[in-house]
């Protein structure tokens, strides 16, 4: 039941966008238009290597937040959300289901961009991408999270387009500063096992706050 | 025999406002209550605590027994706010087939189908939200609110801006509810309809329950008695 209840509402918000494609359009967009600027603003650069994960996560950060505004901002038209509250599904329920949702629209953003990413930065992508993807699945994880969260504590803000990246950014530090140097690591060649440290972190990151906000999601949505 | 609803010692505060104070009162199953009073009296407010919507600052309220936030009573409740609460960019049908998943519900689809031929969308059931009139929209919520076969019904103003097509789809539905036993709560302005199908008044003046009991004959015959009788104005 519980699954079914988070797989309903992951669906219904995938369908939802699909439908309009409000959210995923303008993040891959943004996304784009971020990674032309960094090129053209670091194209002199002398050590171009060691910023491009760095230049790839930030697009990612960014980019990423509209498709994260969008989340519970959906449910605030006819007023939804109070449909889903008073549904037997539990507040962490209604959570993971918005926030798999999310993860599966920050992928597939994340991988369009990847391939931008590969050609403008001449980056060869072959026989990274399994430890690429990796990273890319915990760290995006990590970003989902902790935007779905905010998601739902900035709904009813007037400022909540400019009030979410101001309050994520600042708890992503780590997701954000462990994949920027994995991803510059691994485009480099440099050995995974020389950076398990950052993966630890990742994998931590990850695991503590989906435990922390599954416990306490409640608050946030009720009150 | 254990209470449909039983609200009890309720307090809610905005900020140092009191919404609600001490507001007590039981509710048999079986009851068709109307929750009145004049606006701001605090009959959303009760309603959304009932629904499991809002926490109140102080007190209880209880469905079949149980805490109106649990899971298991939540599946017992029905709720039809102020607004529709459908999702614009998903059909009619995948609506309630996705509320019937969230409830629980087997046979969503094939229930989704019967609820929509019973609103009267049947024949649209594959047209999304959006394109609809606000008729048919009003429609679909009802739909929504009933699909589950709920033990017990709030509605929050349910007949306000409804067509006529809705009001009758609406009160036949609610006069099958009670007729099968199923307890309702509505909050209305509507005093005519809520009258008629109601056997208990509960009336709301500033935050306080000034009136709970059966409905009287003298608010059948003449509707504005219970304000005279139990308002300050």
């Amino acid at each position: 039941m519980y699954l079914r209840q988070i797989w309903t509402i992951a669906a219904k918000d995938l369908r939802s966008e699909m439908r309009t494609k409000e959210a995923l359009n303008a993040s891959v967009a943004f996304s784009m238009v971020i990674l032309i600027l960094f090129s053209f603003a670091f194209d002199q650069a002398e050590d171009l290597k060691g910023l491009l994960g760095g230049l790839l996560w930030l697009a990612y950060a960014f980019a990423g937040a509209l498709v994260l505004n969008r989340s519970f901002a959906r449910e605030l038209q006819n007023d939804c959300l109070d449909a889903l509250i008073s549904s037997p599904a539990p507040p962490s329920a209604i959570f993971l289901g918005k926030a798999l949702a999310n993860f599966a629209l920050l992928m597939a953003v994340e991988l369009i961009s990847l391939g931008v990413f590969a050609i403008l930065y001449d980056v060869r992508l072959s026989g990274k991408l399994g430890l690429l993807s990796l990273v890319m699945l915990l760290a995006t994880w990590g970003i989902t999270v902790i935007g779905t969260t905010f998601s739902a504590l900035t709904v009813n803000l007037t400022m909540r387009e400019l009030m979410l990246p101001v309050l994520i950014y600042p708890f992503l530090i780590p997701v954000l500063m462990s994949a920027m140097i994995l991803t510059t690591d691994l485009i480099a060649g440099v050995p995974i096992a020389t950076n398990l440290v950052w993966l630890r972190v990742l994998v931590a990151f990850d695991i503590a706050f989906t435990a922390v906000t599954v416990l306490y999601i409640d608050v946030v949505l009720v009150g | 025999m254990s209470l449909a609803l039983e609200v009890a010692g309720v307090y809610k505060f905005f900020g140092d406002f009191p919404a609600l104070r001490d507001v007590s009162f039981k509710v048999a199953p079986g009851s068709v209550v109307a929750l009145l009073g004049r606006n701001g009296a605090g009959k959303t407010t009760l309603l959304r605590i009932m629904a499991g919507l809002s926490q109140p600052s102080q007190g209880s309220v209880k469905v079949n027994g149980a805490e109106a936030r649990e899971a298991g009573t939540r599946r017992r409740i029905g709720v039809l706010g102020h607004s529709i609460s459908v999702y614009d960019e998903l059909s009619a049908h995948e609506n309630l087939t996705m509320f019937g998943s969230l409830y629980g519900l087997d046979d969503a689809g094939k229930r989704a189908d019967a609820m929509l031929d019973r609103v009267g969308l049947g024949r649209v059931r594959d047209g999304l939200a959006r394109e609809f009139s606000r008729g048919m929209r009003q429609r679909l919520a009802i739909g929504r609110a009933f699909l589950h076969d709920p033990e017990l019904l709030l509605l929050d103003e349910p007949f306000t801006s409804l067509d006529d097509k809705a009001i009758a789809v609406l009160q036949t539905m609610l006069k099958e509810m009670r007729d099968r036993g199923r307890t309702v709560v509505m909050s209305t302005h509507q005093l005519r309809e809520a009258m008629e199908l109601s056997t208990h008044v509960t009336f709301i003046q500033r935050g306080e329950v000034a009136y709970d009991g059966e409905r009287q004959d003298e608010m059948l015959k003449d509707t504005s008695w219970l304000y005279r009788t139990y308002g300050d104005n």
